[in-house]
C-alpha cells in the first residue's frame, strides 16, 4: 500500500509539473500519438491485407501456365492444354479468358473475364460493384464497349456482385466467351492462359519443370508463388512503408535528441530542490519514469486505438488515396480484424519503452549530485 | 543533542581552486533551542548547515544526532534522515514554480508513502496556522515575498521534523515581516523543535527568541 | 472536491486500456460471423472464377494482377514510360520473379 501511495504521489507531482507547460506537452503528446497512429495503421493494414490475401487466394488455381513471347506475356494456343494434360499428375487443364478493358470516358481500367460457365445470354454482363460506381451514365441501361475491330457493342448488366466481395471483384466484368472474343480480339484457338489442376499439390514443382520441358515458351506460376507474392505485399522494405516508418522514426529521434541533450537549467534547479527537501536519487528517477510513462502510455493508447478505428471501422480511409494512386476504381472493403497481442507488444516496446528510457537517462547524472547545491546560490 | 567532531569540508579537492570551507569544527548544539550562526558571507555558515542537515558529507569528521552517527549513512538513509528529521527553509525559498502552494507544501511527504489525504489535511492545517490557507490553491508565483516565506516554512514542517534549518531567512523580508517570522520560530520552539539559523541580521540574533549565538569566521568558530 | 490528479490519470489509463482490449480482443469476436460470411463469399468467387489476385490497384496490369506480371512490365515496355505511383513503389515484384 505504501508503495502504491508513493507511486501515486509521484504521478500527482509529474502531472502537475507537465501541466505547467500545457501547450508544449500537449502538442508533444499529439505529435507522438500521430506517429504511433501512422505506424500502427500501417502495421494493422498490411497485416490485415496479408491475412486476407492468404485466406482468399487459397482457392486460386493450383497452377497457371502463361506463354511468353519476346519476354512478354502472350496469348496461349488452347491446344497446349492437350500436351500438358498428358503429363503425369495433372488432372485437368482449362483455358482461361481474361483481359483488360480501358473505358476512355472515365479513364478507368476494368478486368473483363469469362467464367467457366456463363449461364446468361451473349448480350449481358455481370459486373463487380466498383464498375457501377465508376462507369458513368449508362445508355438505356446498357454498357457500351468499343470492340477491338472498332464496332460498338451494347451489353446489359443483369447482375451486380455484392459489396462483400469487392476486394476480389470490384472491377470485374463477366461475359460470355463469344462476347469476350469479340471485344478483346482474342482469336479462336487461343486463351489468355491455362489453369492446371493437380492431383497431389506436393508434385506441383515437378510438374512445372516438366511443363517447361515440353513447352519451353511457357511459364508456370504456382499457387504458392501467388500466395508468396501477397504475403510480401507492402513489405516493410518497400516504397511507402519505409517512407512512413522513416518519417516516424525520424520524428521520434528528434524528440529523443531534444530530451537526451540535457535538461534545462530550470529542470536541474527543480531536481536540486527536490533533493534538498528530502527526495533521494531513486525518488527523482521514479518521478521521471512516470513523466515518460504518462506521455508515452497516453500517446500509445491514443495512437493505437485511433489506428484500429481507422483501419477496421473507417477502412483505412487515409491510405485510400495512397493505394488508389492513378486508379479511378478503388474497392470498398472492410478488413477482417487480425491484430494480435504479439503485434501490440511489439508496438509497445518500440514506442513506450524507448521514450520512457530517454526521459530517465539524462536525469541520472543530475539526480545523483549532492543536494547541497541548492543551498549554494 | 547534536555533536560535531572535527568537521572539515574542502571543495574542489586537488584542483588549483581548492577551497577549505570548514576547518576542524567541534561543536555541541542543544536541542529545543534556537541557535543562530553568525558571521560574514564566506565564513562557512551555509556549508555547516548543509552538513548538519545531511545534505552533504563532510570531507572528514563526524556528526552525532542523539547518539546516532549520521555522517556515514548511505544515500538512501541520508535522504530519509534529511526528510524525517530536518525541515529546510532556503534563502531563496526554492519553491517549485507553476504548482500550487498546497502541492509545494506536500512535496517533501511524497516519498514517505503516507496517505494522500493525511498529508493534505496536515498541509492545510499548517497553512492555516501560518495564515496563508486562502492561497493554498494558487501557484506560488502569485504570492508576495512574505507569503512565499511562509509557504517555504509550511513545506519545511510537513514531515514534522524535530529540527528546522533556516538559511538567511530574513534576507528578503522587511522588519515587520522579519518579526512575524521570529514569532513563528518562537511558536515552533515552544512545540519543542530545534531551530538552527544562519544569519547576519541583528534583528534576528539580538531577538529574545534566540538562545545561543555561534559566531563563525574563515571556516571556524570564534 | 477536486479529483486527485493521479486518480484522474489512472482512471483514464484504465478506461483507455479497456477500450483497447475491447477493440482488439472483443470486437473481432462480435463480427466474426459477418467476417466469415464475407470471406466465404470471396473464397467461393475466387474458386469459381479461378481468380489469382486482389483488386487493390486497378491502374496498370502489373499492379492489378500482381502475381501474373512480367518482371519487366513495370517499365511499361519502354524506358520513358511512367511508373504507376504509388502502387508501383509500394509492392514488390511477384515472388517467383523476385527470387
Amino acid at each position: 500500500m505504501k508503495w502504491i501511495e508513493r507511486q501515486r504521489a509521484f504521478i500527482d507531482f509529474t502531472l502537475s509539473s507537465l501541466w505547467r507547460r500545457k501547450a508544449k506537452n500537449l502538442s508533444l503528446l499529439m505529435v507522438y500519438a500521430l506517429v504511433i497512429f501512422l505506424l500502427s495503421s500501417v502495421i494493422f493494414f498490411t497485416q490485415a491485407l496479408r491475412k486476407e490475401a492468404e485466406a482468399v487466394l487459397d482457392g486460386s488455381p493450383q497452377m497457371i501456365v502463361q506463354r511468353t513471347v519476346g519476354g512478354r506475356h502472350s496469348l496461349i494456343p488452347t491446344d497446349y492444354a492437350e500436351k500438358i494434360v498428358q503429363i503425369r499428375g495433372t488432372s485437368s487443364v482449362k483455358p482461361r479468358l481474361w483481359g483488360y478493358y480501358y473505358h476512355p470516358a472515365t479513364r478507368s481500367n476494368y478486368t473483363i473475364m469469362v467464367p467457366e460457365n456463363y449461364p446468361r445470354p451473349d448480350d449481358t454482363v455481370e459486373i463487380g460493384a466498383g464498375v457501377l460506381r465508376t462507369w458513368g451514365p449508362l445508355r438505356d441501361g446498357s454498357f457500351y464497349f468499343n470492340a477491338h475491330d472498332g464496332e460498338t457493342v451494347f451489353l446489359k448488366a443483369i447482375n451486380t456482385m455484392t459489396n462483400e466481395t469487392d476486394l476480389v471483384s470490384a472491377d470485374l466484368i463477366l461475359m460470355s466467351e463469344t462476347t469476350f472474343r469479340k471485344i478483346a480480339g482474342v482469336p479462336e484457338g487461343y486463351a489468355t492462359d491455362l489453369t492446371v489442376r493437380i492431383r497431389n499439390e506436393r508434385e506441383s514443382q515437378t510438374i512445372a519443370r516438366k511443363i517447361i520441358h515440353v513447352l519451353p515458351d511457357t511459364r508456370p506460376i504456382l499457387k504458392e508463388e501467388i500466395i508468396r507474392t501477397y504475403s510480401s505485399i507492402f513489405d516493410w522494405r518497400g516504397g511507402y512503408v519505409i517512407v512512413l516508418l522513416g518519417g516516424g522514426v525520424l520524428a521520434f529521434f528528434i524528440f529523443a535528441w531534444d530530451k537526451a541533450t540535457g535538461l534545462s537549467a530550470e529542470e536541474k534547479t527543480e531536481i536540486g530542490i527536490l533533493k534538498g527537501i528530502g527526495w533521494d536519487t531513486s525518488d527523482i528517477l521514479t518521478m521521471k519514469f512516470w513523466e515518460g510513462a504518462v506521455i508515452s502510455l497516453t500517446a500509445f493508447l491514443l495512437g493505437v486505438i485511433s489506428a484500429y478505428v481507422h483501419v477496421y471501422f473507417a477502412s483505412a480511409t487515409l491510405f485510400e488515396h495512397a493505394l488508389k494512386g492513378w486508379a479511378i476504381l478503388y474497392p470498398e472493403f472492410t478488413l477482417r480484424p487480425s491484430v494480435n497481442a504479439f503485434q501490440l507488444a511489439i508496438l509497445f516496446f518500440l514506442t513506450v519503452v524507448p521514450y520512457t528510457l530517454i526521459t530517465i537517462v539524462p536525469t541520472w547524472k543530475v539526480a545523483a549530485t549532492d543536494p547541497d547545491v541548492v543551498m549554494r546560490h | 543533542m547534536i555533536q560535531l567532531a572535527g568537521i572539515n569540508k574542502t571543495f574542489n579537492v586537488g584542483k588549483p581552486n581548492e577551497f577549505k570551507a570548514l576547518k576542524g569544527i567541534d561543536l555541541e548544539v542543544a536541542l529545543n533551542e534556537v541557535s543562530v550562526f553568525i558571521g560574514p558571507s564566506g565564513s562557512g555558515k551555509t556549508t555547516l548547515l548543509s552538513i548538519l542537515g545531511c545534505m552533504s558529507r563532510p570531507t572528514s569528521g563526524r556528526i552525532w544526532l542523539n547518539e546516532r552517527e549520521i555522517t556515514s549513512l548511505p544515500e538512501r538513509f541520508a535522504a530519509e534522515v534529511r526528510r524525517e528529521t530536518f525541515g529546510f527553509i532556503f534563502q531563496n525559498y526554492n519553491l517549485i514554480k507553476g504548482i500550487t502552494v498546497l502541492e509545494n507544501t506536500m512535496l517533501p511527504a511524497y516519498p514517505t508513502g503516507i496517505g494522500h489525504r493525511v498529508i493534505r489535511d496536515r498541509a492545510v492545517s499548517i497553512l492555516e496556522r501560518l495564515g496563508i490557507e486562502s492561497k493554498a490553491r494558487e501557484p506560488v508565483e502569485h504570492l508576495s515575498g512574505g507569503e512565499r516565506q511562509r509557504a517555504a516554512i509550511a513545506r519545511a514542517l510537513i514531515n514534522r521534523p524535530s529540527i528546522v534549518i533556516a538559511d538567511e531567512p530574513t534576507a528578503h523580508l522587511d522588519s515587520a515581516l522579519a518579526r512575524m517570522l521570529l514569532d513563528i520560530f518562537a511558536g515552533l520552539k515552544q512545540e519543542g523543535k530545534t531551530i538552527l539559523i544562519a544569519c547576519h541580521d541583528p534583528l534576528v540574533f539580538e531577538s529574545p527568541v534566540v538562545d545561543r549565538v555561534i559566531s563563525m569566521r574563515d571556516g571556524g568558530i570564534v | 472536491m477536486v479529483v486527485r490528479k493521479s486518480t484522474g490519470f489512472l482512471i483514464l489509463l484504465f478506461v483507455g486500456s479497456l477500450v483497447m482490449a475491447g477493440l482488439f480482443f472483443i470486437h473481432p469476436r462480435l463480427h466474426r460471423d459477418d467476417c466469415e460470411r464475407g470471406l466465404a463469399k470471396r473464397r467461393h468467387l475466387v474458386r469459381e472464377l479461378q481468380l489469382t489476385d486482389l483488386c487493390l490497384f486497378t491502374e496498370a496490369r502489373y499492379t492489378r494482377h500482381l502475381s501474373q506480371a512480367d518482371l519487366h512490365s513495370p517499365f511499361q515496355d519502354y524506358p520513358m514510360a511512367f511508373e504507376h505511383f504509388p502502387s508501383g513503389s509500394l509492392v514488390l515484384p511477384p515472388g517467383h520473379l523476385a527470387r
